[in-house]
């Protein structure tokens, strides 16, 4: 399948010395949730600008729906809808006028009732004719997302969509988020949130230091790099790990009371049923067991750390 | 052409003039007729002919000059500088618009607004004294070539503006005062020879001698050379303004 965007070598400097992007390549599938995360500085907002038209890149390829970002500027950008992270916009317009300015300039002829559907959609319609000073932060947002979508974007960008957003707002961001992706639209988000990502996006990249240090498919990518743990709540604690079970990974946590077992979960021989086995001969009963998987914010920061290391 | 983008631009810049009525159309008129009424009844009634042109007439086309100069500046600087102070010049950067889509956007809404704003001042003038309008054709190419060329001004300086005070700057420091030492009051043959020289080195002598021209038919310097100064400084914020959207100055990094 064609990539929906197609980043090839991508580099950027600024003015300052300090090198934003290095060597980016990276491809965005029609219709996916892509999640670009990566610590604050790490670049995300900088690719998203160049990708946007609103910086320069600095060497490289970027295409969107096939169309150089450069040459082809008006069929690229066409395309795209941006929810920037800051609120800003003209504060003594209306939202009406606002939103309708947004169409206009992208070169999308009057549609009263898409926008009046889309302001629906967004709990605005009953501001439409307030000033946008008037609003409060939450509405603000609103504003800036119903801007982005005003032209029928078949891609959006959303730069820390939800970063000091009210917990209504983000259950009706990602509700929106669900139903452009039923529609076809490709999102591209970046978030601190990492549950999110983790809840919402389909295909994740990590930034860090304007490099790409990895990306995968979600699932693929907690499974792979995803420990999993299996924790035994003792019936009687331990002071140390016998020796005759030193050849597990294990580790006495609780005081004693519970003993973690980390195994990985690619491995078709995981050593669950022999320690099991071990545990009995020697005696040492447990009352309950669980086991968890760890998150996509323990890989994260694994991850970024590795990279700065 | 994305003429969506042109027409949204220019209507989204015509709109904030309606919201700010009084401050963009009142406050002119109203500051250009204290000029009539003190230059022109008070003072104009006790002072001779100029250039066989009443006092009171004579300081029609400098006064509608100097508003339209800064009206012009002002416009369209505000126009661009706001997005840029806001930030939402995202917006602007992000759609598929072509820089000259935007320039005819932001500075074809701030001359269209320069020039109601002259013919309301022309219309005010009416009501204060008589005069004649010998070249109309003329008067209104000088009025609209002059309300292009300094909006071109004013974009280029809200660009270059990276604060309030560098916005108000160029027309307080040096709009006003070579409008003012332009020959909007007086013709500049009555000035001692020397200031006569150095008073040619003021572009917006030739602004007003041309535009005066059209009115009375009587002007301080040639017409040809009047129109030729205005194309050049046209020329010259065209090429500005090339070289400002060929290299991203203040809009890109």
């Amino acid at each position: 399948m064609q990539p929906v965007i197609s980043i090839t070598q991508l580099n950027k400097t600024y003015a300052s010395g300090h090198p934003a992007l290095q060597n980016i390549d990276l491809e965005i599938h029609q219709g996916e949730i892509f999640a670009l995360l990566g610590p604050n500085g790490a670049g995300k907002t900088t690719l998203i600008s160049i990708i946007c038209g609103i910086v320069n890149p600095g060497s490289g390829r970027v295409l969107v729906g096939g169309k150089d970002i450069i040459k082809d500027y008006r069929a690229a950008r066409a395309q795209i809808g941006l929810v920037p992270q800051e609120l800003v916009s003209d504060v003594f317009e209306t939202v009406w006028a606002t939103v309708k300015f947004s169409r206009g300039l992208f070169g999308k002829k009057p549609d009263a009732a898409y926008l009046e559907q889309l302001l629906k959609d967004l709990s605005l319609w009953d501001k439409r004719d307030a000033k946008i000073f008037e609003l409060s932060g939450g509405m603000k947002r609103r504003v800036m997302i119903a801007k982005a979508l005003s032209h029928e974007p078949q891609i959006l960008f959303l730069d820390e969509p939800t970063a000091g957003v009210d917990v209504e707002l983000r259950r009706d961001m990602w509700n929106m988020v669900r139903r452009l992706r039923e529609r076809g639209v490709t999102i591209i988000l970046t978030t601190h949130y990492i549950e999110e990502a983790e809840e919402m996006a389909d295909r994740i990249g990590v930034i860090s230091k304007g490099r790409i240090i990895l990306v995968e498919d979600k699932q693929v990518l907690m499974h792979k790099l995803g420990k999993k743990q299996l924790t035994l709540q003792l019936q009687q604690p331990l002071s140390c790990v016998p020796a005759e079970l030193a050849r597990y990974p294990l580790e006495l946590t609780d005081e004693g009371h519970a003993l973690v077992f980390t195994f990985d979960t690619q491995s078709e021989h995981t050593g669950i049923a022999e320690l099991l086995k071990d545990l009995a001969q020697h005696g040492i009963d447990f009352k309950d067991l669980q086991s968890s998987q760890s998150s996509l914010e323990e890989i994260f920061v694994s991850l970024v750390k590795e990279s700065r290391a | 052409m994305n003429l969506y983008a042109i027409k949204a631009i220019y209507l989204f810049e015509l709109a904030r003039t309606w919201r700010t009525l009084l401050q963009s159309i009142a406050t002119p008129v109203i500051s250009t007729s204290l000029y009539f009424v003190v230059f022109g009844s008070a003072i104009g009634s006790s002072m001779t002919q100029v250039q066989g042109v009443s006092y009171g007439a004579f300081i029609i086309p400098g006064l509608i000059m100097l508003a339209l100069l800064t009206e012009s500046i002002s416009n369209a600087s505000f126009g661009i500088y706001m997005p840029k102070y806001s930030g939402s010049i995202y917006e602007l950067l992000s759609a598929p618009v072509s820089y000259l889509e935007i320039l005819i956007g932001y500075v074809g809404a701030a001359a269209t607004k320069s020039v109601i704003l002259g013919i309301i001042i022309l219309l005010t003038a009416r009501l204060f004294v008589d005069f004649e309008i010998q070249h109309p054709l003329w008067m209104a190419a000088f009025l609209v070539l002059t309300a292009l060329t300094f909006s071109l001004f004013g974009f280029i300086i809200g660009v270059w503006a990276d604060g309030w005070e560098k916005l108000q700057i160029v027309p307080a420091l040096i709009v006003t005062p070579l409008t003012f030492l332009g020959g909007a009051f007086y013709s500049i043959s009555m000035l001692p020879p020397v200031w006569q020289t150095v008073t040619l080195f003021n572009p917006v002598v030739y602004l007003i001698s041309a535009f005066r021209w059209s009115f009375y038919g009587v002007s301080d310097v040639n017409v040809g050379l009047s129109l030729a100064m205005i194309l050049g400084f046209l020329l010259l914020c065209i090429l500005a303004v090339g070289w400002i959207f060929k290299s991203g100055y203040r809009l890109k990094s």
